[in-house]
């Protein structure tokens, strides 16, 4: 046992700055292809509740090809294949752009369940004492999704944060790759691939801790 | 006296079930009516088509003269009805208060954002109104704490922020435990009291009966019988009418 | 573009690695629903205090760190403690373990979707307590959880993908050693999108029927 314990108390504070290093490269990319995901999955939404039949059907076909789609095929078409007709990415472009282009449909199903659970009977009474439409929207309703769609959205950035080790695929400088380059230098794959677990599993846990927190039951 | 409501030709189908086939009235101001008949009648339907949450198929709904809902022969968008729902205060049988917001926000809410009321002018308009309705001691409670008649008040005060030339009543108390039945009705009788002008669809028939002046009896999607509520409730001449108040009364 | 010939040979190429995929698929389908039914009652009716912080745990650790670093543990660590295991046989622990996370969620929120008077009225009929998980409770409980399992398959089939990383030799793996050779990286990765699309169109399908019949039953 205490075999297994020993690389750690040799070559911890070699590692320790490496991993911290990468967790902030994950976190980053993380971030960042969450917020555009956010953004795409806004429009997406948007598409879906569109008075246009064509929009609609887009969202719908999109959301249909990303549920069968795999993320590393995503990855490896924007990085590796698309050069092959003249648009290239870099590495942790592609890996972004993946990423958000993936989970933009997620959001937008968060969004749509969101919807679906606010009563009609909110909007109403908002149309009822002679809001517009788009004051009912912003006032009453946006609020109440908000609120709803918080946890689930949270649970949903904690995958996005997961599958972000798949960027280490696609040569992206994150945790995982990290850990790879740790483990063929001091050949200690064990060691290096718990403490890589480790390090997600310190910045994902919190988070999904904090939507159990705010997870708002159906009435 | 001119009428301030006029309704005239009102036909509402959804699809190949037509569930309005031709409904007239009048209300004078401060009248108040009473919509009773059987589920399925569309008394609640006839309601909603006034401050058109319900579009009509054909007809003319008339407030103060100006036509409601249609403009240049067009149905109005939600965006264009605004201003005249804003004038007519809608109650509603699920309460649908804003549980996101305090009691005192959903009173006030309205007047800030569709008639500018400063903040402060609109919150003592709230509490005015809460007042009135008897819930100023739980203003800055949250409707999810409050009873269904509590919140059904609250609802009523929301209504009266409006400032509104017309109430809508739609089945208020059906969805109340029997013993929260009552706060709510003696909220409708001071209202009546004032003067106001009210619509009421109801299964509380002893309520029309004292409560309003004129009692409309819809069946089928058609005024069967209309009249001064006393008689129509007390002695109703068509057979039909005199069928559904014998049920209720069981 | 890409003549007639090209695209067969892809094709064959590609799909040399369906029967593993699908293999995959199904067998850590097979341990992730054994085992989290298990897991599922044992946490919702055995009341053992350490087991359930054990199994809290358990699902906590799976679920916050990616599969990616679980396979190379599996894959690559433990062989360096002179466990080797195969490829296939990492694959469907690796994934057969996480899923165990996850469907012990989904079936134990399919029981807390039950009212409590179920178990009360099974309870003053006479019924054991056994009787009544067995009888009563778990075919509920399973049938409003089929909907979730059902999304879960789908999501699976797509995570299938990332064992490539660990030389499994499915579709991913022979599309990545294809390009190696023939450099159509556009047309190699967009086949096998389109290809893991086309097998998880009627697992998409089989789960929208189960939501159609069972998701009401959520309230």
């Amino acid at each position: 046992m205490t075999g297994f314990f020993a690389p750690y108390g040799d070559y911890g504070s070699e590692w320790l700055p490496l991993l911290v290093k990468a967790t902030f490269n994950t976190a980053a990319l993380s971030v960042s292809a969450f917020a555009l995901a956010l953004v795409l999955g806004l429009l997406l939404s948007l598409c879906q509740r569109s008075p246009f039949a064509v929009l609609r059907r887009f969202a719908a076909v999109y959301v249909t090809v990303v549920r069968g789609v795999p993320l590393l095929a995503v990855l490896f078409l924007l990085y590796f294949g698309l050069p092959g007709i003249g648009i290239v990415f870099d590495a942790f472009g592609a890996a972004v752009l993946g990423l958000a282009l993936c989970f933009a449909a997620q959001v937008a199903e968060l969004l749509r369940a969101g919807l679906k659970a606010i009563p009609a009977g909110q909007a109403e009474a908002a149309l009822a004492v002679g809001f517009t439409p788009a004051q009912s929207f912003r006032l009453i309703i946006l609020p109440q999704v908000a609120r709803v769609v918080l946890s689930p959205m949270i649970v949903t950035f904690v995958s996005l944060l997961k599958d972000s080790s798949l960027a280490s695929l696609i040569t992206v400088d994150e945790l995982a790759l990290t850990g790879r380059a740790m483990a063929t230098e001091y050949f200690l794959p064990l060691q290096i691939y718990v403490a890589v677990g480790v390090c997600y599993f310190a910045i994902a846990w919190p988070f999904s801790a904090l939507s159990r927190r705010l997870a708002v039951p159906a009435r | 006296m001119t009428a301030l409501l006029s309704v005239a030709g009102l036909r509402k189908s959804y699809g190949p079930v037509e569930v309005l086939k031709g409904i007239d009235f009048d209300v004078a101001p401060g009248e108040k009516i009473a919509l009773i008949g059987p589920s399925g009648s569309g008394k609640s339907t006839c309601l909603r088509c006034m401050n058109f949450l319900e579009k009509p198929s054909a007809g003319e709904i008339r407030l103060d003269g100006e036509r409601i809902g249609v403009r240049e022969g067009r149905v109005m968008s939600d965006r264009q009805l605004a201003p005249q729902r804003a004038e007519m205060g809608m109650v509603f049988q699920l309460f649908n208060l804003w549980p996101h917001l305090s009691v005192t926000e959903n009173v006030a809410i309205a007047a800030r954002k569709v008639r500018g009321l400063s903040a402060r002018d609109a919150r003592d308009l709230a509490l005015d109104m809460l007042a009135k309705v008897h819930m100023t001691h739980r203003a800055e409670a949250s409707p999810l704490e409050l009873s269904g008649g509590q919140q059904q008040r609250v609802a009523i005060a929301r209504a009266l922020a409006q400032k509104p030339k017309l109430m809508l009543f739609d089945e208020p108390t059906s969805a109340l435990d029997p013993e929260l039945v009552h706060e709510v009705l003696k909220v409708m009788e001071e209202l009546a009291a004032e003067g106001r002008t009210m619509i009421i669809v109801t299964h509380e028939v002893a309520f029309a009966r004292d409560i309003a002046d004129r009692v409309l009896f819809l069946d089928g999607g058609t005024i069967v019988e209309a009249g001064p509520a006393r008689d129509v409730i007390t002695a109703p001449r068509e057979p039909r009418t005199q069928a559904f108040l014998k049920k209720i009364r069981h | 573009m890409a003549d007639l010939n090209l695209v067969t040979s892809v094709a064959q190429g590609l799909f040399a690695g369906v029967g593993v995929t699908v293999l995959v698929t199904v067998a850590s389908l097979a341990v992730a629903v054994m085992l989290g039914f298990a897991l599922a009652l044992v946490r919702q009716f055995a009341g053992i205090r350490l087991l359930n912080l054990a199994i809290d745990a358990y699902c906590e650790i799976l679920c916050n760190v990616p599969a990616l670093t679980h396979l190379f543990i599996l894959y690559f660590g433990l062989a360096s403690l002179g466990i080797r295991l195969t490829s296939m046989a990492a694959a469907v622990l690796g994934l057969g373990l996480i899923g165990t996370a996850i469907t012990c969620a989904i079936l134990r929120a399919g029981f807390a979707a039950l009212p409590h008077g179920q178990a009360e009225a099974a309870l003053a009929a006479g019924l054991t307590p056994l009787q009544v998980i067995s009888d009563i409770l778990t075919p509920q409980a399973m049938r409003i959880a089929l909907p979730g399992l059902g999304n879960y398959a789908v999501q699976l089939l797509k995570d299938t993908s990332v064992v490539s990383a660990i030389a499994a030799p499915e579709i991913m793996f022979f599309a990545r050693s294809m390009v190696t050779s023939s450099f159509q990286t556009t047309l190699i990765y967009s086949m096998a999108a389109a290809l893991y699309l086309l097998l998880s169109l009627p697992l998409m399908q089989a789960t929208r029927m189960l939501e159609r019949r069972y998701g009401r039953l959520k309230g």
